[in-house]
């Protein structure tokens, strides 16, 4: 079973389309895993129902019992994150600046402040229109910790893959290059850029890259939109050989690239050009991560 | 008066937002603009400025003395994070885990850890022709940023405490970076695009500037592209859209090279004024 | 030699478990007594960060001379892995535990 991830450094590259599209040409023989988890998109499009949901638990708030607590201060003198509100003598928690490190809990001497384990997303399990199934997430407002998540997401595609008898994982990354992206990374056989061919994208690809070789994974990249500015997709043609990337393949900007979205559409559906290069792109992907 | 410019989805034009009002704030005003996105901050690609001043950041993380230490194990006892562990008669400090809270440090019995600081990132002064610009750029490898958001906030605070409107261009998302970067400004300016993604993912930032309770208007980018349903949103919503700017590929080639548009589209222009016209109003 | 495997239930019918960190289960098994422990590793699973460092303390306790696993432990559980004397084989990630022992035996798996 092989794992591939599509990442892109800068958001906006087309990642979340191009994974949907390459999820609709894999059919059934793929479990998908949308690990963009926060504000996940890869539902509008392949319209998963739902069908099972799990809580997803990561972290503590501190929780102040106003009964018990005798205002003795020494929870706002121990914390380091402006997190203890001190009202008089009402002392409560700021639950945004909270990081639930428990000093305060561990310092109170009358016992008055507890720890309550959040919820910080949720975990869906669904079957999606091509009959395949996608294990996805969403973090919740605020919550820290969204590389946890996106382990558990990957976690629970895998485990699929083998009940399932599927030859594939096909992740659908976080862009950036923190935490969730490590998360994303961590366990994949091939990775799939998406960059653009602007400034922004080249650095940003820089960046990613840097992140990917130290995992030391094999890798191709996709130029889209190659035609905005093809200085650029040229520069990063020479990056990609550079640094020994297969260049799969460069996407023309057409219309119907977003029209399809809009119709809540994968481009497979939509367009017969793009189809035809990501149907290219999709074989040359699976010989190159099986290689 | 502090400004963020953040969004749901990537790739909707914070920055670009960011750095055209920012330059063209500055041409009457006083500005200081500061790139938060510390995971991959592009708005120093668009304005051609001079290096001012380079601060190498830090996070405090604990260092083992081992020559006091009697493998009392509380360390590990009182981290919430597992970032320390007592192995054997070794204390071992895992400093990607590390949130600096000090437990493990001030209630070690022996006095066996002190704090010292773990360099996580570099903060980047520049001058560009009026407009001071500052950027936090994370470590590749380093796991939590909001450390470097917050020290970079910070430095603007003290180094421009007179200027009048400070922009900070935000990380996209909804999750804690995010929060860090808009919880304490005064106006936060959501740019989406008119996509079902830019949609779906603007309603979730709206939850969020909701919950934080923040003041926020809506910038809709690339207007043309998709369909007019945010338009029913935000009506719906009550939220105001304080400008539109029209979908183009000009403005897309002159993106890709890394030039500003204001001062070559008249149209972008007009809407950079509405946006300006709106903070003055209404801030 | 005593054996540590990553496993996905409590049996020597199961599944490997590829992971380290967030492995369901530990079956240490001792050669020369020919007896199986099979200990639960939820708890560590159930933290939100460093569930591998906290595997591999287990481990560090338990004292294996081979952890037989799939993936390989992640770097920060590989730092302390380093402190104990263990050889560490990994590729085992798709076998049933017999599969994996055989092929450890058999000079079939990767070592770290």
């Amino acid at each position: 079973m092989k794992e591939i991830v599509v990442i892109s450094g800068k958001g906006g590259t087309g990642k979340t389309s191009l994974t949907a599209s390459f999820a609709m040409l894999a059919q059934d023989d793929i479990i998908v895993a949308d690990c963009d988890v926060d504000a996940a998109d890869m539902h509008l499009l392949l319209k998963p129902d739902f069908a099972k949901t799990e809580d997803f638990y990561s972290g503590e708030l501190a929780i102040i019992d106003q009964d018990e607590c005798n205002s003795c201060n020494l929870c706002f003198e121990v914390c380091r994150f402006d997190a203890i509100t001190v009202n008089g003598r009402q002392y409560s928690v700021d639950q945004v600046n909270c990081e639930g490190c428990a000093y305060c809990s561990r310092v109170c001497a009358v016992e008055a402040i507890t720890m309550q384990p959040q919820i910080a997303g949720k975990v869906f399990t669904s079957s999606i229109k091509t009959g395949a199934t996608m294990v996805h997430a969403r973090l919740s407002i605020g919550a820290e910790n969204s590389g946890k998540l996106v382990a558990k997401v990957k976690k629970e595609a895998k485990n699929l893959a083998k009940t399932q008898n599927k030859s594939f994982v096909l992740v659908d990354g976080s862009p950036g290059v923190g935490c969730p992206v490590v998360s994303s990374l961590s366990g994949a056989d091939y990775v799939v850029f998406v960059t653009e061919p602007t400034v922004s994208g080249l650095h940003d690809l820089e960046r990613v890259n840097d992140l990917v070789k130290r995992f030391k994974i094999k890798s191709g990249c996709i130029i889209n939109k190659y035609d905005i500015n093809e200085d650029v997709s040229k520069q990063i043609q020479i990056f990609l050989s550079k640094e020994n990337i297969t260049h799969i393949a460069n996407l023309p900007y057409v219309e119907n690239f977003t029209k399809a979205m809009t119709l809540g559409k994968t481009i497979i559906e939509y367009d017969k050009i793009l189809s035809e290069i990501l149907r290219n792109s999709w074989k040359n992907i699976l010989k190159d991560c099986c290689e | 008066m502090k400004i963020a410019i953040a969004s749901g989805k990537g790739g909707t034009g914070k920055t670009t937002v960011a750095t055209n009002l920012a330059k063209c704030l500055s041409e009457t005003d006083n500005v200081v603009l500061a790139d938060l996105d510390v995971e991959e901050p592009n708005s120093a690609l668009f304005l051609k400025a001079e290096l001012v001043k380079e601060e190498i950041k830090y996070k405090m993380i604990p260092h083992w003395n081992e020559s006091k230490c009697e493998s009392s194990g509380i360390c590990q006892k009182v981290c919430n994070y597992n970032a320390i562990m007592l192995l054997g008669s070794q204390v071992l400090v895992f400093k990607e885990l590390c949130h600096s809270c000090y437990a493990c440090v001030e209630l070690c019995p022996n006095n066996a850890l002190v704090m010292k600081p773990e360099r996580i990132g570099v903060l980047r002064y520049y001058h560009s022709e009026g407009l001071d610009f500052v950027e936090g750029r994370i470590d590749i490898g380093v796991e939590q940023t909001v450390p470097l958001i917050e020290k970079t906030k910070k430095f603007v605070d003290t180094h421009f405490k007179n200027t009048e409107i400070k922009l900070y261009d935000s990380p996209p998302g909804t999750s804690c970076p995010v929060i860090e970067a808009t919880k304490d400004t005064d106006l936060v300016i959501l740019v989406t695009e008119p996509t079902p993604f830019g949609l779906h993912d603007l309603t979730l930032s709206v939850e969020t500037m909701r919950a934080l309770g923040k003041r926020f208007c809506v910038v809709v980018n690339r207007w043309g592209l998709g369909n007019e349903d945010v338009l029913d949103y935000c009506k719906r919503e009550n939220i105001e859209i304080i400008a539109k700017i029209d979908n183009n590929r000009r403005a897309a080639e002159l993106y890709s090279k890394g030039d500003l548009l204001y001062d070559k589209l008249p149209d972008f222009k007009k809407e950079i004024l509405n946006i300006k016209e709106y903070i003055f109003d209404r801030i | 030699m005593k054996i540590l495997f990553t496993v996905k239930d409590n049996s020597w019918e199961s599944q490997m478990d590829a992971r380290f960190g967030r492995a369901e289960w530990f079956l240490v098994y001792d050669e020369a007594n020919d007896t199986s422990d099979f200990i639960d590793n939820s708890d560590v699973n159930s933290q939100s960060h460093g569930a591998g460092p906290l595997a591999a303390q287990k481990v560090f306790e338990l004292k294996p001379d081979v952890l037989i696993t799939g993936n390989g432990p992640g770097g920060k559980a590989a730092s302390v892995l380093n402190k104990m004397i263990i050889d560490i084989y990994t590729g085992a990630g798709e076998m049933t535990v017999k599969e994996a022992y055989n092929a450890f035996k058999n000079g079939k798996l990767a070592k770290e």
